[in-house]
């Protein structure tokens, strides 16, 4: 019998796995791929590793910070700086037709970049970044947060070019509702980005990986890959346990599980047609280029480009095509600032990211699929190029994956990246015992899903144990 | 444990839960979250790590006296004397 059984070894299960075995818990986390980390994984191929996932770690904080998500999580989570540390990026850029701001981590930057291309808007963003909620309020308790973002950007912007810009990273990096976003996310995000900024640990995310699960596994908590569940075994109203893909019945007194809110909800035995929550519907296609030279030859030193090639950005999944690459994110882990005893890294990167329909890849039949995997690399590419310099005589290596691949990895419905639009801020299901944790909980991203993680075991199983 | 005692191993909690803060100059009569930067997930720590360590129980609504040096070691007295 565990105290609590953990569903998914993603970033918010192990997160919540640590806090629970650091105070003696018995603690299982199950998870039914053959590897960690979920929606934030890694692999190696060719010689080569990669990163699914990470384009930059958002939250950034130097070391001996005492505020902000990073801080905390490395507090609860008993680590110290150097497990997480992050290399600074160089700059990043949103790009649009004819107009471009740059910002990094210091919101100066982006202020005077707003200043000279938007004089009259300075004040309103001066106004707008008054007004954010803080992350003390982001519980979901504030009547502000359900608010559209639209709607108060309006008050304080003019512009509704700048409107754009502003949403446009924003949307990317953390926004699960198509079209708008509730205020209390788009603060989230702002802070996350603007205020707080990107890094990224010279390794990757697998640094990040490895460094929970030496300690989940350090404090005696259980890790069973390969162990998926497919019931949450319910009696006289209470979870008592979870069964297993291959029949195995594991008791628990309580689970959390980071499966996602309808993905939990339909594995629960006394549910039969669940219609909790509508399942999210963004997804994306990713490709990965590997290059001859760094990008900085190619005189690309960006870390992150957003780029939109109309005034109006278009966030919502494509109805009736594979991709929509009008839209779409640029990074390149070669341009942060990485000590000088960690080196350069071994080979160019250029990653692009760019929307796409989870139904109509997953309707493809193989051949046809590895075909249009080529076809939609070529266009993300061709449409990126627009904004950045032309990479495609120097690609050695190429690696894509899509919604499918996403699926496949998390199990989330239609690989929808960051979860239902309709969050569970306080983790409570129809069951008394049976928590989230994850992205259907609240924040996204790896910082927000380790704080979730937190949290949630905080909340839930540690002040009630 | 006498009152010394529980002072240091609170200092050791904290420096536990917060590796980064200097404690040396602690005005043990000052609220906490005057001088330090401790949330309310941080106050959950020292409960949790001295149910951990020692198995002092503290109720929800005792977590007032856990407010500043002073008051902590007040409160927990009686309860880890026999420790």
């Amino acid at each position: 019998m565990y105290d609590t059984i953990i569903i998914g070894a993603g970033m918010s299960g192990l997160a919540a796995g640590i806090r629970l075995a650091h105070f003696d818990q018995r603690v299982c986390i199950l998870e039914r791929h053959y590897t960690i980390g979920g929606l934030n994984s890694f692999y190696r191929m060719g010689g080569r590793d990669y990163d699914v996932g990470l384009h930059a770690m958002t939250n950034f904080a130097r070391k001996g910070d005492k505020r902000g998500p990073l801080a905390k999580l490395i507090r609860q989570l008993r680590f110290g700086w150097e497990d997480f540390k992050l290399a600074e990026q160089i700059g990043s850029s949103i790009r649009f037709p004819g107009v471009s701001l740059d910002f990094n981590n210091d919101i100066e930057m982006l202020e005077s970049e707003i200043a000279s291309r938007f004089p009259d808007q300075i004040d309103g963003f001066r106004a707008l970044c008054g007004s954010l909620l803080d992350y003390s309020d982001m519980d979901g308790g504030s009547p502000e947060f359900m608010r559209s973002a639209r709607e108060v950007l309006a008050e304080h912007l003019t512009e509704p070019l700048l409107i754009e810009m502003l949403l446009c990273p924003l949307m990317w990096y953390g926004n699960a509702r198509q079209d708008d976003m509730d205020f209390g996310q788009f603060c989230i995000m702002f802070r996350a980005c603007y205020l707080e900024g990107f890094g990224r640990p010279y390794k990757g995310v697998r640094v990040i990986l490895k460094n929970l699960v030496r300690k989940f596994r350090g404090l005696g908590g259980e890790l069973k890959l390969r162990h998926g569940v497919s019931r949450i075994h319910v009696e006289n109203g209470k979870a008592v346990g979870v069964v297993l893909d291959d029949g195995t019945e594991i008791e628990g007194k309580r689970i959390l599980s980071s499966a996602g809110n309808i993905e939990t909800m339909r594995m629960c035995d006394d549910i039969t047609t669940p219609e909790v929550a509508r399942a999210g519907q963004l997804s994306f296609i990713e490709s990965i280029s590997i290059l001859d030279r760094d990008p900085k030859d190619l005189g690309f030193d960006r870390t992150i480009v957003f780029y939109n090639d109309s005034e109006k950005f278009h966030w919502r999944r494509p109805d009736d095509s594979l991709c929509d690459a009008r839209t779409g994110v640029i990074c390149s882990p070669n341009n942060y600032i990485y000590d000088s005893d960690e080196g350069v890294l071994p080979d160019g990167v250029v990653r692009i990211t760019t929307l796409a329909n989870h139904d109509l890849w997953c309707e493809l039949p193989e051949a046809k699929y590895l075909a249009e995997k080529v076809t939609q690399y070529d266009a993300a590419v061709a449409s990126a190029v627009r904004f950045m310099p032309d990479f495609r005589s120097n690609v050695v290596a190429t690696d894509v994956f899509t919604p499918k691949t996403i699926r496949r990895f998390t199990f989330h419905d239609n690989g929808a990246v960051y979860g239902a639009p309709d969050k569970q801020l306080d983790g409570c299901t129809h069951l008394p015992n049976l928590f989230l944790c994850g992205t259907d909980q609240g924040f996204v991203g790896i910082v927000g899903a380790i704080v979730s993680g937190i949290s949630m075991a905080n909340r839930h199983c540690l002040m009630t144990d | 444990m006498t009152p010394a005692e529980i002072r240091d191993e609170i200092i050791d909690i904290l420096e536990d839960i917060s590796p980064d803060e200097d404690l040396d100059g602690l005005d043990d009569q000052k609220p906490f979250r005057d001088q330090l930067e401790l949330d309310s997930m941080d106050f959950l720590d020292i409960v949790m790590e001295l149910r951990k360590r020692h198995r002092v129980q503290i109720p929800e609504e005792d977590y007032g006296n856990l407010a500043s040096m002073h008051s902590t070691v007040t409160y927990l007295e009686p309860k880890m004397k026999d420790i």
